[in-house]
């Protein structure tokens, strides 16, 4: 079933962190399997946040030496960080396999990329200027905690509660999904993509890599693929309501924009808040309670509807 | 002066004469206790009661209803419910229940009998196989609006989202705003007056029953039809929409009547016995 949820503030920051986790909490019921979160922050002009993950949380209770491999992977990243003449600012865990770096780095982004996830079991979840990504096994609040995303400060911000239906139960095939190897662009998704290994090969074809095999990886890299050729945000939500078969809706967001999309049949759910400072959408009103008690006038957006805000 | 039946075929209401096992009478008016559920509280309207649903679980809410109702109170206000699902659900005997705010997914479904005000939103599903009864939301409804309704009346004074009165059975829905895509889908019984816009594929493939449109329609599903506006049209959609007060100033004369074009019609009415017979 899976639940999705998207907030953005216009012009002005919130605790994006609290906010986006009380939504995915009220959410929990529409998939308990795994949650994620992307957060969009205040860049800083030179430098970029990198999320990574050395491992899987089921890898941690497999295996009598995983303790050690894991930190062999992660002084192998940071080696290879080094070497590619990385300026590591700052490194915090905010689990034994997963990482947050903040970096200064004027090279080629996704040679970066490429070198650091060829370390075994590595995945770069996200990098980008203002994008932070975390996913992970359990509830809103437990991943939240975890990661301790509650005093994060932000502009705008997407999450997912999954129920895994076509693919693992893993970090991997959690939401929301990075662009790899675009900066700042993530998406989450409620439903099925029936042309996803067609439309996969293609973008395979044209370079682009596939971390898991779960069909909402497809929107990212769709939109991503789109984006870097010149293609409008809307422009692109418009084009897959055409491209993309199956049933779905969509949340897209990027450094300064939130967008969605509703396939034709309107057959997966979405309800809208807008009001000039604010915009909060999600898979079920009672997400938007969390964050908005008080009376609200929400709706449903239609079929093929696509909607983008501006931060 | 023309018959009922004459009449009730005008207005697109069940008007095939069918026969074989489906067809059977499940209810005869002459016995009286098929109508009234044995266990269903009786309730005193005059008896006013309030539950504050902020901090309880939909089970909770709907627990605290059916204590209140036989305990008597007809006439009961929930306040705070804030977005939560499946509240008033299964009530099977006559109540005031008013809900004050919105209300999540499946919102008074099955319902047999109450009068429900909800001055809020309602998400999917709401009033999905209701019998009897009204409901009346004051904002926006989600999709599958009414969904399989038998009876009552459904009224939302907002737009209300895709497939409205997917597979229903009976009863009236009226939607003061827009529809959505595909409503009236499977449609084989009943009215949907829609005042505003409707959306894409209305009426696909409905059996019977009637769906009035003011506004615009993006297109006709498959086998629904246009027909002709009658005068006891113009007087039954004057009438429900005046009690809802939503009839539009200029009157009614501008909606649009569409029903089953039957050209998909296919009905197999011999009994399994004489089948047998024929092969």
């Amino acid at each position: 079933m899976c639940g999705i949820a998207g907030v953005i503030h216009r012009g002005a920051l919130s605790g994006i962190g609290a906010e986006m986790t009380s939504m995915l909490q009220a959410l929990r019921h529409r998939g308990p399997d795994s949650t994620g979160f992307a957060i969009y922050g205040t860049p800083v002009e030179g430098d970029f946040v990198m999320r990574l993950k050395v491992a899987e949380q089921e890898d941690m209770s497999s295996g009598f030496d995983i303790h050690a491999k894991i930190r062999a992977r992660a002084q192998e990243v940071d080696r290879r960080l080094a070497e590619l003449g990385v300026v590591v600012k700052d490194r915090a865990a905010s689990t034994e396999y997963a990482m947050r770096y903040v970096i200064s780095f004027d090279g080629d982004l996704e040679h970066l990329a490429r070198y650091v996830e060829d370390v075994e079991g590595t995945e770069i979840l996200s990098l980008g200027g203002a994008l932070e990504l975390v996913k992970d096994l359990g509830d809103a609040t437990v991943v939240s905690e975890q990661y301790e995303l509650g005093g994060f400060q932000g502009t705008h911000a997407i999450g997912h509660t999954r129920m895994a239906t076509e693919s693992d139960v893993d970090i991997r095939s959690a939401h929301p999904y990075w662009a790899f190897p675009y900066n700042d662009i993530s998406v989450v998704h409620n439903g099925q993509l029936t042309n996803y290994w067609m439309k996969r090969r293609d973008m395979e074809r044209k370079g682009h890599r596939f971390m898991s095999d779960c069909d909402s990886e497809l929107l990212a890299v769709y939109t991503a693929h789109n984006l870097a050729h010149g293609v409008s945000l809307e422009e692109s939500l418009e084009r897959s309501i055409r491209e993309i078969d199956g049933v779905f809706t969509y949340l897209v967001a990027t450094r300064d924009q939130l967008g969605m999309a509703k396939d034709t049949m309107a057959a997966k759910p979405l309800v809208l808040y807008e009001s000039d400072d604010l915009i909060a959408l999600a898979s079920e009103e009672v997400a938007i309670r969390a964050i908005l008690p008080e009376e609200i006038d929400t709706h449903d957006p239609y079929d093929e509807e696509i909607r983008v805000w501006q931060a | 002066m023309k018959s009922q039946d004459d009449r009730t075929y005008e207005m697109g209401l069940h008007t095939e004469q069918l026969a074989g096992r489906t067809q059977q009478v499940f209810f005869r008016p002459e016995e009286e206790e098929r109508f009234v559920y044995p266990w269903a509280p009786d309730v005193d309207y005059n008896r006013r009661a309030e539950v504050d649903a902020d901090s309880l679980t939909s089970t909770e809410v709907n627990t605290k209803l059916r204590e209140l109702m036989n305990e008597g109170y007809g006439s009961i206000v929930v306040r705070n419910p804030r977005g939560k699902h499946s509240l008033g659900v299964g009530i099977l005997n006559r109540l005031n229940l008013i809900f004050e705010g919105s209300l999540g997914y499946f919102a008074v479904g099955l319902i047999d009998g109450p009068n429900v005000r909800i001055r809020g939103r309602v998400g999917w599903s709401c009033g999905e196989n209701m019998m009897a009864g009204t409901i009346l939301i004051e904002k926006n409804a989600g999709s599958t609006f009414g969904a399989a309704m038998r009876g009552g009346d459904l009224v939302c004074r907002g737009s209300v989202g895709s497939r409205t009165g997917i597979d229903m059975k009976g009863g009236t829905i009226v939607v003061g705003g827009d529809t959505g895509a595909f409503s009236g889908f499977m449609m084989q019984r009943g009215r949907m007056v829609v005042c505003g816009n409707a959306g894409k594929n209305l009426g696909d493939s409905m059996y019977d029953g009637t769906i009035y449109v003011g506004g615009e329609i993006r297109d006709l599903g498959v086998d629904a039809v246009p027909a002709e506006l009658t005068d006891l049209d113009r007087a039954w959609l004057t009438r429900k929409l005046g009690q809802y007060e939503l009839l539009p100033a200029h009157g009614v004369d501008h909606f649009t009547k569409i029903v089953a074009g039957k050209q998909l019609w296919n009905y197999d009415n011999l009994e399994p016995a004489e089948k047998k017979l024929i092969l």
